[in-house]
């Protein structure tokens, strides 16, 4: 057990706790955030996506003590308020969902990438969601949304 | 008028003799959920206060046994209810799946929510709107026939001033008033909330990370997770169990009841890392055949064949023929995986259970729940917030019945969340399965004779729907259960349960009749069929697709395969590439006709259509559970692959206009026909027959030697 200080969603956070064990599960049991999803548990599925220090990780295999000292932004830490990040809107403009189960996943892969590269066109979207499974086959409609989100933010991401 | 008191008895006394009761109850009274009419019968109740309830303020609230799987039923549900009730869309929420507050169901699963219960739906909501309009003639003091209603408001088309709204009408009192039933429903034409895209209800929850589902509902003083005990292959029985080394750990306890064995923390992956710990003995008990040996099991072991269709005479089809072509078509085992793990939450209170479940059946479930705990039915409540996904799979929900075992053991909230490895392990397959076809064709290359077979496809999609004088379909083993041992583990219900399978063996041998003629595929599909709706598919999806007619094998790797499910028709054409170094297809242009009668929401539909040919690619192409004994091989999406970004074809669809047809099911027909339409366009791009799926490279490979 050790204390891991960390920023989540752009609140300074302090946990005690065991810090070998997975970021998702401290997520979801011990904070309560339980908008990243436990798909696999192996980091094959995407469903656990968080974004740290500005890249995606697999919170099912990220220990809680690797995110010491970073930025931690999960699927609840996107929206502004009520105002809808521009890559969360496409989604729901372009019905990018079905069950919604590998959602938030999927938007913090797209969010990534697009903090990496804004103009990402469809085959750089394929290549970086090529990882993230979707069983309710709304893939056609996720490219849509996430290049839609691309031209919306034309660069512009948070 | 005054409100008059009902008790139970005479409330089952006046539905029983077909009378309906309307009771409008204020949603904030303490007493609604005790009010709402129970009867704990199965059957849909004909009481309609059971599928709606229109507050004093207007807003609607309709009832559902039905739940929200992604499908959108959620979306769709509600707007059958507000065309018939003549209430605006928007003052209608939705309640699902819930035990105590919803109509019975028997479960979310068939394409059934729309073509089966849409118009159970209907009827309720037509029949409150002729006891509103009744209760609005006495109040303005207009006949009935001179009210007009528009968005929940009444007014008399002689003097429109004179107006009364639904919730004016319900306001405060508790209604009753018999109506003499079937109220008629709103002709196609004058549908303006149906036929519409309306707008997803579940998008911003889902968006945001605010959409709860089984596993993420958090009862109020906490949760455990419970991590069971699980053996290595089905059919073993439990021997010895040493949990000394996990209860050591701290926060963890151990709990068991028999064969119920489960480590039980605070947080999940704690409980995991102890359930590591526990040593168990398992005494195997594995069937004699594997996944290489498995057909000449199903060709030994099926019992006799029941017909499902026949006409005419097999005899005298065969004096007609002047070829006979047979062949063999295999299918392999198949996962659901959703991307949800079987997910519940259960609380005891009271002596009450409640059981937030992922699930596609939770009244079979709560059944379930009253057998297992032996608690009658008022002491068990079945909650189904969002489900991630079912396919078949969450019509088996196991983890519900565990759940609640260990919260009335531990006396504490308990949460069961499976990890991906028993998701794979519990999984009710799609089974592997085998379809042989003996066909024989005329000079005219008309097909005269079919003699068809299916092993443990069941039934569904088996018969065909050709202009055949002379056939007979039949099937032994079916797609559920696993009765005579057929399988290693139980089998159900896989998105068009075993149609595919069907399709697949039907579509594939009606394109090796038509390269034997010398005919094109769709060509020799329109010599041979006479069903107009389906002919008028076909040329749907022909104009869409622009297809050229040229025998197969072109090279131009095109397909098609026809199919019916759920009362939809549906055509689909295909354009492939294949290596034909590696074997691997890839599928680049997928077009769907489908004839589904009236569209409720077209844009939804449009999802489940895509929804199918994508989720369909990977029974097509990569996906097959192999096992040993009765121990499941594929545990990981790291060896069982689903479909990915990179296989996606364009996709693009054809709903035909058919307001004469009613609704008809949406959710699986279009996955039907995919991998008999990718089969007959590798056939046209490489000149190879494939005889099973999944058609994996190695397996193209090998055709092409052939």
């Amino acid at each position: 057990m050790r204390v891991v200080s960390f920023t989540l969603n752009g609140k300074p956070t302090r946990l005690t706790v065991d810090e070998t064990r997975p970021l998702l599960w401290v997520l979801r049991d011990d904070l309560g955030l339980t908008g990243t999803k436990f798909g696999c548990g192996e980091a094959v599925c995407g469903s656990c996506t968080v974004v740290v220090n500005n890249q995606a990780v697999r919170s099912c295999a990220t220990a809680i003590g690797d995110v010491e000292g970073k930025k931690v932004v999960t699927i609840e830490g996107l929206a502004n308020g009520d105002r809808l990040h521009a890559i969360q809107q496409a989604f729901v403009d372009h019905l990018a969902y079905q069950c919604g189960y590998c959602t938030p996943g999927m938007i913090m892969g797209a969010y990534a990438l697009l903090l990496k590269n804004p103009k990402a066109a469809r085959a750089d979207i394929v290549k970086e969601l090529d990882a993230h499974l979707c069983r309710c086959g709304a893939h056609v409609r996720i490219l849509k949304a996430v290049e839609s989100a691309a031209t919306t933010m034309k660069g512009g991401v948070r | 008028m005054k409100a008059q008191e009902i008790d139970r008895r005479d409330f089952v006394k006046l539905t029983a003799t077909g009378l309906l009761v309307l009771f409008a109850v204020d949603p904030t009274s303490a007493g609604q959920e005790t009010a709402r009419p129970q009867t704990g019968r199965q059957g849909y109740p004909t009481d309609v206060n059971a599928y709606l309830h229109i507050g004093a303020d207007g807003k609607v609230t309709c009832f559902v046994g039905k739940v929200e799987l992604g499908q959108g039923a959620m979306t769709s549900l509600p707007q059958l209810l507000a065309e018939d009730l003549d209430v605006p869309l928007a003052s209608v929420t939705v309640v699902m799946g819930d035990t105590d507050l919803c109509p019975w169901d028997m479960g979310t699963f068939g394409s059934l929510s729309i073509r089966q219960f849409g118009p159970v739906l209907r009827q309720a909501a037509a029949d409150a709107r002729a006891v509103l309009l009744q209760l609005a003639s006495e109040r303005l003091q207009v006949p009935v026939e001179r009210l007009a209603v528009k968005a929940g408001v009444v007014s008399d088309a002689a003097d429109p001033k004179k107006t009364v709204t639904y919730g004016q009408l319900t306001e405060g009192k508790r209604i009753e008033r018999k109506v003499d039933g079937k109220a008629p429903l709103k002709a196609v034409k004058s549908f303006s909330v149906v036929g519409q895209s309306a707008k997803r209800r579940d998008g911003i929850e889902k968006v945001t990370g605010g959409a709860k589902y089984a596993g993420d509902v958090v009862p109020p003083g906490g949760v455990l997770h419970a991590r069971v005990l699980r053996p290595p292959a089905h059919g073993a029985t439990m021997g010895q169990v040493d949990t000394s080394a996990a209860e050591k750990r701290p926060g963890v306890k151990v709990v068991r009841d028999g064969d119920l064995v489960a480590v039980v923390h605070e947080h999940w992956d704690e409980a995991d890392r102890a359930l590591a710990l526990v040593k168990a003995e398992w005494t195997r008990r594995d069937p004699a055949f594997d996944d290489k040996t498995m057909y000449d099991h199903f060709l030994k072991t099926a019992g006799p064949a029941t017909t499902a269709a026949e006409g005419g005479s097999l005899a005298e089809g065969e004096k007609l023929v002047t070829e006979v072509v047979e062949g063999t078509y295999y299918d392999s085992y198949v996962a659901h995986a959703p991307m949800e793990p079987h997910s519940a939450t259960a609380v005891v209170e009271d002596g009450k259970v409640t059981v937030w479940a992922g699930t596609q059946t939770p009244f079979p479930v709560k059944n379930q729940l009253m057998q297992a705990l032996k608690l009658p039915a008022d002491k068990v409540r079945v909650i189904t917030p969002y489900v991630g996904g079912g396919f078949g799979g969450k019509s088996a929900s196991r983890q519900a019945i565990e759940a609640a075992r260990l919260a009335m053991l531990t006396g504490k909230p308990v949460r069961v969340v499976f990890s991906r490895q028993e998701e794979f392990f519990y999984d009710t397959f799609r089974p592997a399965s085998i379809v042989r076809i003996r066909a024989g064709l005329t000079a005219s290359k008309t097909i005269a004779l079919w003699d068809y077979k299916v092993y443990c496809a069941g039934e569904r999609g088996a018969a065909h729907f050709y202009n055949i004088p002379n056939h007979r379909t039949a099937w032994t083993g079916g797609w559920s259960g696993n009765s005579g041992a057929l399988h290693p583990f139980a089998v159900g219900p896989w998105r068009a349960p075993g149609a595919s399978s069907n399709a697949f063996g039907r579509e594939s041998h009606i394109d090796v009749l038509a390269a034997k003629s010398g005919i094109d595929p769709v060509e020799f599909r329109l010599k041979n069929l006479a069903d107009q709706r389906m002919v008028r598919t076909l040329n749907a999806v022909i104009k869409k697709f622009g297809w050229t007619p040229k025998p197969a094998p072109s090279g131009r790797g095109v397909g098609v395969a026809l199919g019916t499910d759920a009362g939809t028709y549906v055509a689909l054409m295909v354009e492939v590439a294949v290596d034909k170094a590696t074997g691997k297809v890839q599928v680049k242009r997928v077009v769907c006709a489908q004839d589904m009668g009236v569209v409720v929401n077209p844009e939804g539909t449009l999802q489940q259509i895509e929804g199918c040919i994508t989720m369909g690619l990977g029974y097509t192409l990569s996906e097959e559970v192999h096992f040993k004994g009765a121990e499941v091989l594929e545990r990981s999406f790291g060896t069982y692959e689903l479909p990915r970004f990179s296989w996606l074809p364009t996709i693009e669809a054809v709903l035909i206009d058919a307001p004469e047809i009613p609704a008809q099911g949406g959710g699986e027909p279009a996955i039907v026909p995919l991998g008999a339409a990718v089969a007959n366009a590798i056939f046209d791009a490489v000149g190879a027959r494939l005889d099973r799926m999944p058609m994996t490279p190695e397996r193209v490979k090998a055709a092409m030697k052939r």
